[in-house]
């Protein structure tokens, strides 16, 4: 039995060996070939995910170390995108500044608010990231771009206390930036700031704007820095002064980026720091100087 | 009280103070926003009993007191939270474990620290305190204080315990 298949087989080979194309070989390859081919696509079909699967499995490390690679990447864009507003922000308030103390001729400390008193400790204080290192002492005023914000009360050596201006213990000399009338800033707590005027005759309007008279050797307040605008003239017939509510220009709720002032400006800037709106086109050579030019409305000193 | 315990406290109410500060103050919470350190206070006097609760409040007070930004005397929060830790000691004595009892406790003892602050502030002459700015102050702080307290309370008073089993931890 044996001996007859393998004699088979052997003719098998020796005919197609020696038979060519068109043999009968041929034809039962072809057959075998229509048969076969569509059971091997559809075996194919089953097993080549399986196969891949196995072939993932064994490489599921090496999978799962590229989805951590992308997740990362993707986590980092996503940051990016999202920081990129505050970072525009952050930007913005240095800008503003900046042209602050150059209009000024201010020498500031950039600082960042670190910490924030709790309210039910009624006081109004922040502390910055800036001290006795930077150059920062007690008694020196605080703005922001847009207005003061206070002045300083403690310092540490890394971090500075500043008193906000809205807090009832906080005082300072204001003078009204068109009049030149001088007068005394008091904070309230959450009502605006009551401002005193020593004439009792003073013409004072809503939507005037107060800037701070300033300190012998400018501490703790140096001259001219905006401090907010009229928002009420209380009427006090017969008083000996005239009474104001001040709206703050600085945003005080949220305070990020401040400038303490650890040079005063060698004369007083006038209201070269007043938003410039009643100018249609200001140049900056025409107000913006550190040496301090003339101011463009010279009020008279009291 | 043990080692353990006053290292506990201390690493608790630096913790507290910090995160109040620089995290919960800066939020823009309408109100006085909850006060962290007066409830981690709470939380340990609770378990430590009146003696040690009055000289942690003190410690946590004088913290508070000092740590910037600060403007008030040195000596105030002391005053209030020494109180406080004692009276939060006391209801260890009354209820063991009743969340209803340290929930009232919160609520009485964060009214009466901000009265007790207010109260000394216009003994010294604060400018700052008014009649109606301390009655929304105190409201908001203890709803404040109640919101907060079950996520802070259970958890320092189960710390506080387990350094009594175990003194090396912490």
């Amino acid at each position: 039995m044996l001996a007859v298949l393998l004699l088979t087989a052997f003719t098998f080979i020796t005919l197609d060996a020696r038979g060519g194309t068109g043999s009968i070989l041929d034809r039962v390859r072809e057959t075998a070939s229509t048969v076969l081919g569509p059971i091997e696509r559809a075996a194919a079909a089953v097993v080549n995910p399986v196969s891949d699967f196995i072939d993932g499995v064994t490489s599921i490390n090496s999978n799962a170390d590229r989805i951590d690679a992308l997740e990362a990447d993707n986590d980092e864009l996503r940051r990016q995108l999202l920081t990129a507003p505050l970072d525009q922000s952050r930007v913005d308030e240095l800008d503003k500044l900046l042209r602050v103390s150059s209009l000024g001729g201010y020498k500031i400390v950039p600082s960042q608010v670190i910490a924030v008193a709790a309210e039910n400790g009624y006081a109004q204080t922040v502390t910055v990231d800036s001290g006795t290192r930077d150059g920062v002492h007690r008694n020196q005023t605080v703005l922001s771009g847009d207005g003061l914000v206070g002045r300083v009360i403690a310092v540490g050596p890394g971090t500075a206390t500043i008193l906000l201006l809205t807090d009832p213990a906080f005082g300072v000399g204001a003078r009204l930036a068109v009049s030149g009338e001088t007068g005394f800033l008091q904070g309230k707590g959450r009502d605006p700031l009551g401002l005193e005027l020593y004439n009792p005759q003073a013409v004072v309007e809503t939507g005037n704007v107060v800037v701070t008279l300033g300190s012998p050797n400018g501490r703790p307040f140096v001259p001219g820095v905006p401090i907010g605008e009229v928002t009420d003239v209380i009427a006090t017939p017969g008083g000996l002064s005239r009474l104001a509510e001040v709206e703050p220009y600085a945003q005080l709720t949220a305070l990020d980026l401040v400038g303490i002032v650890i040079e005063p400006p060698r004369r007083d800037p006038r209201n070269a720091l007043v938003a410039p709106t009643p100018t249609p086109t200001p140049t900056p050579t025409a107000t913006a100087s550190t040496s301090a030019s003339p101011s463009p409305s010279p009020s008279p000193s009291p | 009280m043990t080692f353990s315990r006053v290292i506990l406290s201390v690493l608790l109410i630096l913790s507290a103070a910090v995160v109040q500060v620089t995290v919960v103050n800066r939020l823009p919470l309408p109100g006085a926003g909850p006060d962290l350190v007066l409830l981690v206070v709470i939380g340990l006097a609770v378990v430590v009993g009146p003696m040690a609760g009055a000289s942690i409040g003190f410690g946590a007070g004088l913290l508070v007191d000092l740590m910037p930004p600060t403007a008030t005397e040195v000596g105030r929060w002391a005053l209030v939270f020494c109180l406080i830790g004692y009276l939060a000691g006391q209801i260890q004595v009354d209820a063991k474990r009743s969340v209803l009892i340290v929930l009232g406790a919160v609520a009485g003892l964060a009214a009466l620290a901000a009265l007790l602050f207010a109260g000394l502030g216009l003994l010294f002459g604060d400018p700052r305190i008014s009649g109606d700015l301390v009655v929304s102050t105190m409201v908001s702080s203890v709803l404040y204080d109640l919101l907060l307290a079950p996520f802070v309370i259970p958890g320092v008073m189960a710390l506080t315990r387990r350094t009594a089993i175990n003194p090396t931890l912490a």
